[in-house]
C-alpha cells in the first residue's frame, strides 16, 4: 500500500507493504544511499536515522510505524546546528577510515550533542557503544564529539 | 579533489583489459623479501606508449594532465580505510609538483601488466605494500613527468632546461619571471622524449611526505554522498539476496518457492546448483521473499564436520615433520643440552572479516558483454573470474570499482561476483546482489586455523639457546596465488614465525599444510603474522617467564643485532611506565615483531574482572616505518588495527558444526564497541629508511601483547584464543 512520508522536508509517496523496513524505503525506493545497511537487526547503527530527532535505527523501523512523524538523514543532517559541529569535527579530527559505518556514526553523535551539549566520556560511552566500526575509530570519534561540544 | 567510479575504459590509458587474466601470474617468480612479505619480481612498464591523446599528457600509467589542465592521478591501489588515497598521491604530488587539491583521482582500470603491485606481482590492494611497492615507482612517475613539463617549458622559452622549476603545477623560469601551467605544456610535453634517468629528491627536500596530510576522501564520507559498491544504481536495477547452502559443499535438493513469489515486490526466484537467490524491487522484499522459501538442502559431504575435528587433524599434523622453513645452528643438540625446557601448544581459530558494508555486487550481463560495479581489492581478479562466470573474453568484462567499506582481505577474493554473475544470467536488466549479514559471516572465507608446537631450551643463566616450531594450517597463497606456494612453503604463512628480531643461535621452524575440508580460507588483516606474531610474542613471554626475568629485558638481551627493534621495545616500555605498580588483577604485557617490513612494539594494560572478563584500557605503540610518509594515517591505522585485533583477542572465534558456522550476525560474532575501546598512544620513530607496511601491523602485535598482559595480571598463560574468561576467574 501507499505511504506518505516527510524525510529532509521533503513528502514521498512509497508504495510498500507496511512492514518493510524503512532503510529499504530510503534506500532502493528513494535512492537516498547515504543512510547504510550493516546488519538488519539494529545491532550496528550503519541505518540510524532521526525520527523527530530521536536516533533510530531503520533497519528494524517499520514504514507503517513512521505516520507523520519527520525523519532527518545524513544527507540533511549537516544543516541542523548540532549536525554541521558533529561533520565539523569529524572533519578536523580525520575521524574516518573506511567510511562506511560513519553515516550511523554521526547521526548518533548529533543526537547526543543535541540533547546533551557537554556529554561525558560515560555519556558518549551511552550513546555511541550501538554503533559499531570494524575500522576502530573509536578514539577519533570520541574526540570529535569532546571538540563538538566544546565549539 | 574528486574521485571518479568510472574508470574501466579510461580511454587515453587503458591498453584493453589483461586478456590472459590470471595465468599471467605464471611467468612470476616468487620468493621470499627480505623484509619479510611477499615479493614477486615484476618491472612496471613505463614510457609514453599510452599517450595516444593528442591533447593530453600521458607520460604513464599513473598520471594525465589535459590540456584543460586538469591533473588525474590514476590510483592502482584501493582505498578501503587505510588511507592510500591520500598517501599514494603525496608520492606522485611530491616529485610531480602539484598540490593534492589539485588532482583528480580515478580508480585503476583492471591492468594487470600496468597497474600490479611491484611486490605481490599482481593488481592487488593487501599485505600492507602499497606504499611499500609505489615508493620507488610512483615518486618516479612523478619525476618523470614533471622532467618532460619543464623540458616543454624550456624549449618554449628557448632556455636551459636546468633554470627552470616546477612548482604548484607550473613551471618558472626564474631569471625571467616567465611561468606556464602545466596544462598549457600539456601537449608540448607528450612530444617530449622520456627521460631514462631521474633524480629522485632527498628525504630533506621532502614537502610533502612526511607532513601529516588531511585525507583526501573524508568530506564525502561524513555527509552521505561517497559512493560504495553497494550504493549503485544503474538504471532499472533489482535487488537480489540470497541463500547459499549453509553446510559447506551441500546443494540445494528441492524448493517451494510459492509463497515468496507471492511477496509484494517479489519479481523472480533464481535457483543455482548451491544457492537460491530472491530478485525483488527492493532488499525489504527480497529479503521477506529469501525468508518465505522453503529450501531442502543436499548436505553433502561434509555434513558431519566440526571444529575440534580441525583442531585435532591439525594437532596431529605437527606430530610429523613438515618443510623446513628456517634453521639456524642445531637445535636438537641445543636442546638436549639445555638447563631449561619450556614446550607449548597454541592454536588460533577461525575468523570471518565481517567488513561493515557487506558483501554486494552489481551485474548487468547483455548478450555479448557483462558491467560489473563492485568495490574490490583485486579488480583484475574480479575480471578475469567474472569472465570465466559469464563465459565472456575478459575484454567484454567492464569493472567499475568504487570505494570499499572495509576489505580487511575479504574483498581480495572475488567470489561475491562471481556469485552475482551466476545469478545474473538468469535475470533481465542489471542486479544487484546484497547479502544479509548473516549470508557475509556464514560464507565468508576465513582467516586459517592454525596449531602450533613449540619448544625452548635455556641455559643455566636463563639465555635461550634453542627454539623449536613446527605449525599446522592452511596456506591461502596456495589457493590464491599458486606460485607463491613452493616446495611446501609460502612467504605469507611463515612470516613472523621465522626471521625473528632476536638473537637465537638455534633455530628451527617447520609448516604443515593441510587444508581444512570444505571450507575456503583467505588473508585476514596482518595475514600471517596475525597467528604467527602471537605464538612466537607468547612463547618468548614463557621463556622469560622461565628464566624468572623481566619480559622487557629478557627480549632486550637478544637485540643487540636488531638496532631497530631494539629501539622501539625501549621507547614503548619507556612511554606506558614499565614496570610501574598497577593494582590487582591489573597487567601490562608487551610485543614486538619485525614485520611487512616495519618494526613495532606495543604495551596492553589490562584489568580482569573477578567473572574473568577482561577489559583493554590502554595501549602504547612504538614504530619504526621507515620513513613516515603521512604521520596522521600512520596513528590512525595503528589505532584501528589495534581495535580489530582486541576484537579478536576477546571474541574473534568462528566455529562450525555439522559442517555450519554457527555464528551469524553481530550477537554471536561481536566486535569491539566504544565503551570498551582503550586508550591508544602512538610514537614514531624518525627513520630514513624506505617505508614498511603500515595497515596491518597493529593487529599482530596487540593479540600477544594482550594475553601477555592477561599472564602479568594473572599469571594464567592463555595458548589458545580468543581469551577463555571462564578460565580466568
Amino acid at each position: 500500500m501507499a505511504f506518505a512520508i516527510k524525510v529532509n522536508g521533503t513528502t514521498h509517496s512509497v508504495d510498500v507493504d507496511g512492514d518493510t523496513p524503512l532503510l529499504w524505503v530510503l534506500r532502493d525506493v528513494l535512492g537516498m544511499t547515504g543512510t547504510k545497511f550493516g546488519c538488519g537487526m539494529a545491532l550496528c547503527g550503519a541505518c540510524t536515522v532521526h525520527v523527530d530527532g530521536a536516533p533510530t535505527r531503520s533497519c528494524i523501523t517499520p514504514i507503517d510505524s513512521i505516520g507523520k512523524s519527520e525523519i532527518t538523514t545524513i544527507e540533511a543532517i549537516g544543516e541542523t546546528p548540532a549536525g554541521a559541529k558533529i561533520q565539523k569535527a569529524w572533519l578536523d579530527r580525520e575521524v574516518v577510515q573506511c567510511g562506511y559505518c560513519q553515516s550511523g556514526q554521526i547521526m548518533s553523535a548529533t543526537a547526543l550533542l543535541s540533547s546533551k551539549p557537554h556529554p561525558t566520556d560515560a555519556d558518549i560511552d551511552d550513546a555511541m557503544s550501538g554503533n559499531i566500526c570494524r575500522c576502530g575509530t573509536y578514539v577519533r570519534i570520541r574526540e570529535a564529539i569532546k571538540q563538538a561540544a566544546s565549539g | 579533489m574528486a574521485i571518479d567510479d568510472h574508470a574501466s575504459r579510461t580511454t587515453s590509458l587503458d591498453e584493453g583489459p589483461c586478456t590472459d587474466g590470471l595465468s599471467r601470474r605464471d611467468f612470476m617468480q616468487a620468493g621470499a623479501a627480505a623484509g619479510g612479505g611477499l615479493m614477486l619480481s615484476l618491472s612496471l612498464p613505463f614510457g609514453n606508449s599510452e599517450a595516444k591523446a593528442a591533447d593530453a599528457f600521458v607520460p604513464n600509467a599513473f598520471i594525465r594532465i589535459g590540456s584543460d589542465g586538469q591533473i588525474v592521478l590514476i590510483m592502482p591501489y584501493v582505498e578501503m580505510g587505510q588511507g592510500t588515497y591520500t598517501s599514494i598521491p603525496m608520492l606522485i604530488a611530491e616529485e610531480l609538483e602539484v598540490d593534492p587539491n589539485q588532482v583528480r583521482l580515478e580508480h585503476a582500470p583492471p591492468n594487470e601488466k600496468l597497474y600490479a603491485n611491484p611486490l605481490l606481482g599482481v593488481q592487488a590492494t593487501g599485505n600492507s605494500n602499497a606504499i611499500r611497492g609505489a615508493w620507488q615507482p610512483l615518486r618516479r612517475a612523478g619525476a618523470i613527468a614533471r622532467t618532460m613539463l619543464v623540458a616543454a617549458a624550456a624549449r618554449k622559452w628557448n632556455v636551459d632546461p636546468a633554470s627552470c622549476r616546477a612548482q604548484s603545477g607550473e613551471v618558472l623560469h626564474s631569471p625571467t619571471g616567465r611561468r606556464l601551467k602545466y596544462g598549457e605544456l600539456a601537449a608540448d610535453a607528450a612530444r617530449m622524449p622520456v627521460p631514462e634517468t631521474v633524480a629522485l629528491k632527498q628525504p630533506q627536500d621532502f614537502r610533502l611526505i612526511g607532513t601529516p596530510a588531511k585525507r583526501l576522501d573524508t568530506p564525502a564520507k561524513v555527509n552521505g554522498t561517497a559512493v560504495y559498491g553497494i550504493d549503485v544504481r544503474p538504471p532499472g536495477v533489482r535487488i537480489a539476496t540470497l541463500a547459499q547452502s549453509p553446510v559447506f559443499g551441500g546443494r540445494v535438493k528441492s524448493m517451494d518457492d510459492t509463497a515468496a513469489k507471492a511477496v509484494k515486490g517479489v519479481r523472480q526466484i533464481v535457483r543455482l546448483d548451491d544457492a537460491v537467490a530472491v530478485v525483488a524491487d527492493h532488499m525489504g522484499a527480497a529479503k521477506r521473499g529469501l525468508a518465505a522459501l522453503v529450501i531442502e538442502w543436499d548436505e553433502g559431504p561434509h555434513a558431519k564436520l566440526n571444529t575440534d575435528d580441525i583442531a585435532s587433524a591439525l594437532e596431529k599434523a605437527t606430530l610429523n615433520p613438515g618443510p623446513v622453513a628456517q634453521n639456524i645452528g642445531d637445535v636438537d643438540k641445543a636442546m638436549a643440552s639445555a638447563a631449561t625446557k619450556v614446550e607449548a601448544l597454541y592454536q588460533v581459530p577461525f575468523l570471518a572479516h565481517a567488513t561493515m558494508e557487506p558483501m554486494n555486487c552489481t551485474v548487468h550481463l547483455r548478450k555479448d558483454e557483462c558491467e560489473i560495479w563492485i568495490g574490490t581489492q583485486a579488480v583484475a581478479r574480479v575480471q578475469a573470474m567474472a569472465a570465466k562466470a559469464a563465459d565472456l573474453p575478459p575484454e567484454k568484462v567492464i569493472v567499475h570499482n568504487h570505494l570499499l567499506g572495509g576489505g580487511f582481505g575479504r574483498r581480495l577474493d572475488a567470489d561475491g561476483a562471481v556469485r552475482a554473475v551466476q545469478i545474473a544470467r538468469q535475470v533481465e536488466g542489471p542486479v544487484k546482489v546484497v547479502w544479509t549479514r548473516e549470508e557475509d559471516i556464514q560464507h565468508d572465507m576465513y582467516r586459517p586455523y592454525w596449531f602450533d608446537r613449540i619448544s625452548g631450551g635455556l641455559d643455566e643463566k636463563g639465555r635461550p639457546v634453542a627454539w623449536n616450531n613446527r605449525f599446522a594450517g592452511s596456506s591461502v597463497i596456495a589457493r590464491w596465488l599458486p606460485p607463491g606456494f613452493k616446495n611446501g612453503l609460502d612467504p605469507d604463512s611463515t612470516e613472523g614465525a621465522i626471521d625473528l628480531v632476536y638473537d637465537l643461535p638455534n633455530f628451527h621452524v617447520e609448516y604443515v599444510r593441510l587444508e581444512p575440508p570444505g571450507i575456503s580460507t583467505a588473508f585476514w588483516r596482518s595475514v600471517g603474522p596475525s597467528h604467527n606474531v602471537f605464538v612466537t610474542e607468547s612463547f618468548i613471554d614463557e621463556m622469560a617467564a622461565a628464566a624468572k626475568q623481566d619480559p622487557v629485558a629478557f627480549r632486550l638481551a637478544l637485540l643487540d643485532k636488531s638496532p631497530r627493534a631494539k629501539a622501539v621495545l625501549a621507547l614503548a616500555a619507556e612511554k606506558a611506565g614499565w614496570g610501574q605498580p598497577l593494582p590487582e588483577r591489573a597487567g601490562r604485557g608487551v610485543a614486538l615483531q619485525s614485520v611487512f617490513a616495519t618494526y613495532m612494539a606495543q604495551v596492553a594494560e589490562v584489568e580482569v574482572a573477578k567473572d574473568g572478563s577482561v577489559r583493554v584500557r590502554r595501549v602504547i605503540c612504538a614504530v619504526d616505518c621507515g620513513i613516515p610518509v603521512n604521520p596522521n594515517t600512520i596513528q590512525a591505522q595503528i589505532q584501528s588495527a589495534i581495535m580489530f585485533g582486541v576484537t579478536a583477542a576477546l571474541y574473534g572465534s568462528i566455529t562450525i558444526k555439522n559442517g555450519r558456522v554457527e555464528q551469524a550476525n553481530f550477537d554471536t560474532y561481536q566486535i569491539l564497541r566504544m565503551n570498551e575501546a582503550p586508550a591508544v598512544e602512538v610514537h614514531i620513530v624518525q627513520s630514513r629508511e624506505s617505508p614498511g607496511g603500515m595497515g596491518e601491523a597493529g593487529t599482530s602485535a596487540i593479540v600477544p601483547a594482550v594475553a601477555n598482559a592477561v599472564f602479568a595480571a594473572t599469571g594464567k598463560r592463555l595458548r589458545k584464543m580468543p581469551i577463555d574468561t571462564a578460565a580466568l576467574k
